[in-house]
């Protein structure tokens, strides 16, 4: 009971977030669209958290910057477009599907197929090999066989 | 060699020599891999009007180094340098400014989130290579220079673009390898008007 309890309380706790109470918008609208744009901007000192969730001065920064251009009456795209033009797609913790990522896109996926089908041509070939017809014995060999599986040694 | 046995021979092959010739590019002096390209390469550099340090009431310390704004980086290949007193890497990298003041380099600095005096006390002890500082309080004209990591040098050319970004301190072994060279460049480059960059 008290297990299920601990979980309960777990799973039910707000998330942490670094958004202090001074950057949050009056509108809140406005503040659930800075918050979900926040979560898909890398922190760039971090490089592997959002600034939504980067205690960085540089993401309180780009919060601040992101909450700005949306209460001036960006769209969503736009305030985002804003910090890529200064930052580069690399602030996006989504990589943008382009030419230019189309390889890191579909590349996993092409080596996972050209794999299975390597697995597949290689284990045709093989059964083929080993379902190769062996050429029956002569009476010779045969006699042969008989005479070592007896236990008895020739000459 | 069966095509079986080949082909993953010739495929590590492959990624060997391409991981090979980027580790060859990582050295000493060489890149560093940390760094994030620019993502303002090429372009003009953004608008910014940034006032002087502010004086010191008493006078001894009080700079003469006016501000900086976008209109004073044409006319020349500059270096702009964004740096904090309270910012370690940038008083290693001090040194280095000043030799490359004393050689003649227009240095400019931009003062990230520093208080006047700190400034200040920090330029009077290690010296005072920019001929112009723009004080960045909020640190606003940092980010639309896109700068994320302390100090950082761009290399301006004399039409005001911005044509490499250097992210931390610079050292000895990059000022020939990196900066000179690139000074070069952006001093041979054409302005938009076709005519040639400022000496």
């Amino acid at each position: 009971m008290k297990f299920l309890l601990l979980i309960a309380v777990l799973l039910t706790a707000p998330a942490a977030q670094a958004v202090q109470p001074d950057e949050i918008l009056q509108d809140p609208a406005l503040e659930t669209r800075a918050r979900a744009i926040s979560k898909e901007l890398r922190c760039l000192v971090c490089q592997n958290q959002s600034i939504d969730d980067s205690d960085a001065t540089l993401a309180r920064d780009l919060r601040i910057v992101v909450r700005e251009r949306l209460t001036a009456g960006d769209t969503d795209s736009e305030a985002v477009a804003f910090i890529v033009e200064r930052y580069g797609d690399f602030v996006l913790l989504r990589p943008p599907f382009k030419a230019s990522t189309l390889v890191l896109w579909i590349g996993p996926a092409l080596i996972l197929v050209a794999g299975i089908i390597g697995v597949f041509v290689w284990h045709r070939r093989r059964r083929g090999a080993v379902a190769a017809p062996v050429a029956p014995l002569t009476a010779d060999e045969q006699a042969r066989i008989d005479a070592l599986l007896s236990g008895n040694p020739e000459r | 060699m069966r095509p079986m046995t080949a082909i993953p021979i010739a495929l590590f092959a492959v990624i060997a020599a391409v991981f090979g010739v980027y580790l060859w590019q990582v050295g000493p002096g060489g890149k560093d891999i940390s760094q994030l390209p620019s993502a303002m390469i090429d372009k003009p550099a953004p608008q910014f009007d940034l006032p002087a340090i502010a004086g010191s009431p008493d006078g001894p310390d009080t700079l003469r180094t006016p501000g900086l704004k976008t209109a004073d980086l044409k006319g020349r290949v500059s270096l702009v340098n964004v740096w904090a007193s309270w910012c370690p890497p940038c008083r290693i990298e001090h040194p280095i400014l000043m030799t490359l003041a004393k050689e003649g380099v227009t240095i400019y600095g931009i003062n990230y989130k520093d208080r006047p005096e700190d400034a200040r006390r920090f330029l009077r002890d290690l010296g005072n290579p920019f001929t112009r500082i723009g004080v960045d309080q909020k640190g606003r004209a940092a980010i639309d220079w896109g700068v994320y990591g302390y100090p950082e040098t761009f290399v301006v050319d004399a039409s005001g673009r911005i044509r490499y970004r250097h992210v931390g301190p610079i050292n000895p072994g990059q000022v020939d390898s990196i900066i000179r060279p690139l000074l070069k460049q952006a001093a041979g480059a054409k302005t938009a008007s076709g005519k040639d960059g400022g000496k």
